[in-house]
């Protein structure tokens, strides 16, 4: 090859790779399995963090501590969910939530507050919607939220038998999400 | 010429004036500062580091998100609590992943990061020295003849 065709083929090439690498990440945008924003969780391999909450006031759900999950977990996987009455998303995956429970999975809730945002309306909200989960904590402060690298809410958690952290989902769990991976993970865990 | 000042004086102003305006930039309640300016300070430089990840490019210290709000509650909760700058942010770090972090650590994965500027600065440095010495080459002058240095010894000798 001369170094004329070197010169003439590098750039055709470079365009080739880019446009190559360019529909891979488009078409993983549209099935899912690529999130420009995604970010994988620090907590993933890790033990479930510490924490003890109280009970959700009036939601007749006792509260959360990590040991309740270290212990639903030693049985099979379990859920936790980070959710608020006001938030669109969490209603979006709310069914999906319901559907897991009455299928027996355990599925454990955390009621999300961050900086003055409080959340009044969850008992109702519950009421309204239905309520999946065994225990419910409060997290007034925000602070059990950061300890599990919570980005907002909803954000569900898949913990295994061990009590370590094994999937992370930032955003509402859609038909597609809980078909692909959160049901594999839960068979694969069990 | 007063254009010119005027223009000077300008551009100067914001960089004289924005020490006493900052303050009122910040987004930080008064009721969040520590009592001491000290470690409130270091607060602020550690909340200047971090990301605030629901807006994804603003730091904690620049934002009115919930989330940035509870960071900056446990940044100054790290702080009274004597750990360093490191440390708060490694605290940090710990949950969130180094993309938490604004100015990110090097290692494997920020490798392409941080090198591929300096990769192509120096390839385009090289491309800039191969592109000048070939054309000094094409343009160096042809060498004086006989008759030329003849002349040139004659009028340096005058």
């Amino acid at each position: 090859m001369t170094r004329r065709q070197v010169m003439f083929a590098l750039p055709a090439l470079a365009t080739l790779g880019a446009a190559g690498g360019f529909y891979a990440m488009l078409s993983g945008m549209r099935s899912g399995s690529f999130d420009p924003r995604g970010v994988p969780s620090a907590l993933i391999g890790r033990s479930v963090p510490g924490f003890d909450l109280a009970a959700l006031p009036g939601s007749n759900k006792p509260g959360l501590a990590s040991r309740d999950i270290i212990a639903a977990a030693a049985q099979r996987p379990v859920l936790v969910n980070f959710f608020a009455s006001w938030c669109v998303p969490c209603l979006v995956e709310h069914p999906h939530l319901m559907r897991l429970a009455a299928e027996g999975v355990p599925v454990f809730g955390i009621n999300y507050h961050s900086g003055s945002q409080t959340d009044p309306g969850a008992v109702a909200w519950l009421r309204r919607h239905g309520d999946p989960f065994l225990r419910i904590g409060i997290d007034l402060t925000g602070r059990v939220a950061v300890d599990f690298g919570v980005y907002g809410v909803p954000e569900t958690y898949i913990i295994d038998r061990q009590g370590v952290v094994r999937w992370r989902m930032a955003g509402p769990i859609t038909p597609e999400i809980l078909d692909e991976q959160v049901r594999p993970l839960l068979r694969r865990l069990a | 010429m007063r254009a010119l000042v005027l223009a000077l004086v300008l551009l100067a102003t914001p960089a004289a004036v924005s020490p006493v305006v900052a303050p009122a930039w910040a987004v930080i309640d008064p009721r969040e500062m520590l009592p001491d300016p000290e470690q409130e300070q270091r607060a602020r430089t550690i909340g200047k580091e971090l990301r605030c990840l629901v807006c994804q490019n603003q730091s904690i210290d620049d934002s009115n998100a919930g989330l940035a709000q509870d960071l900056r509650r446990i940044v100054r909760e790290r702080v009274t609590a004597g750990d360093s700058n490191d440390q708060v942010i490694a605290f940090v770090t710990d949950r969130y992943g180094d993309y938490v972090r604004l100015t990110p650590p090097f290692n494997a994965a920020t490798a392409a990061l941080w090198v591929s500027p300096v990769l192509v600065l120096a390839l385009g440095g090289l491309a800039v020295f191969g592109f000048y010495r070939r054309r000094q080459v094409i343009d160096a002058p042809a060498p004086l003849t006989e008759e030329e240095r003849a002349r040139l010894a004659r009028l340096s000798a005058e």
